[in-house]
């Protein structure tokens, strides 16, 4: 069978890659994909630990049932803000959304 | 090699790359593009870890909404960002670096924690797809998180087409 830290690791390396696209990246919508892969990375783990530690307990697998949802909102609320701020300004890039600085 | 670890080590390596190429990509369409191939990825991952049903999730909600969500904000906002500039800002070094000694921690974490590494899984329990629906709608269970996600769902769809308002219907809308 396959250890369980094998997931643990990839499931690492995604949140990673999550992390560089929400820090690198310029474009608002490339950083609401950089958090998917996170939230995406979240829901291995919960799901990993649920089969290897937890199997009689189905608490890992609600939970990542409440992350979807989560993720869901995110999504439309995320991508609602960059169409109305992309209306007004006509930008994406997130540096230029400085509406709040000072 | 047992085929079981084969099939995860080709599932983890599609969906590495492609995460990588979501991060890396100039053009934000190919990324999105990429984006489902890493979500479908994980689905897989779930079929292994004997979570058909969330693997059934994965698909409908994040290929089939989230993703296409994605696609169709992209398309909304063209022509803001030119696919020829730079697409990542002046400190994009130091979110590397930050990445890697983040994945450097978790994989020292990983492996130097003894019960991370035992391999033989605790036996499946036999209907799981059955308890998952029990726990979610009974009081001893998860039904209060759930009722919780179900509220903050609804009103972050609202919320989001009130954000979503042309600017002019808008100001109509306090005139009147």
């Amino acid at each position: 069978m396959i250890p369980l830290s094998w997931y643990l690791a990839l499931a690492g390396g995604l949140f990673c890659l999550g992390v560089y696209g929400v820090l690198a990246r310029r474009n608002a919508v490339a950083i609401l994909m950089g958090i998917e892969l996170m939230l995406n990375a979240v829901n291995i783990n919960l799901v990993a630990f649920w089969r290897y530690v937890t199997p009689a307990q189905i608490a890992g697998q609600a939970f990542a049932i409440m992350v979807f949802a989560v993720a869901a909102s995110e999504a439309a609320v995320g991508l609602a803000l960059i169409i109305s701020v992309y209306r007004r300004r006509t930008t994406v890039v997130a540096e230029e959304i400085d509406l709040l600085k000072w | 090699m047992e085929p079981l670890k084969l099939i995860f080590l080709l599932a983890g390596a599609v969906t590495l790359l492609s995460a990588l190429m979501v991060v890396t990509t100039r053009k934000l369409v190919h990324a999105a593009l990429w984006l489902v191939l890493t979500l479908a990825g994980v689905s897989v991952l779930f079929v292994l870890l004997n979570a058909a049903f969330l693997a059934i999730v994965q698909v409908v909600i994040y290929i089939g909404a989230i993703a296409i969500l994605i696609i169709f904000a992209v398309m909304l906002t063209r022509g803001s960002m030119d696919d020829t500039g730079p697409q990542t800002n002046r400190r994009w070094w130091l979110a590397g670096l930050i990445a890697v000694g983040l994945f450097a921690g978790i994989l020292l974490l990983v492996v130097s924690e003894p019960a991370a590494s035992a391999g033989v899984p605790a036996e499946a329990p036999g209907d799981s797809l059955r308890q998952l629906g029990l726990a979610l709608v009974s009081v001893d269970g998860y039904v209060l998180p759930f009722e919780l996600a179900s509220v903050l769902l609804l009103a972050a769809l609202i919320g989001a087409i009130f954000v979503a308002r042309p600017p002019d219907a808008a100001s109509e809308g306090g005139e009147e």
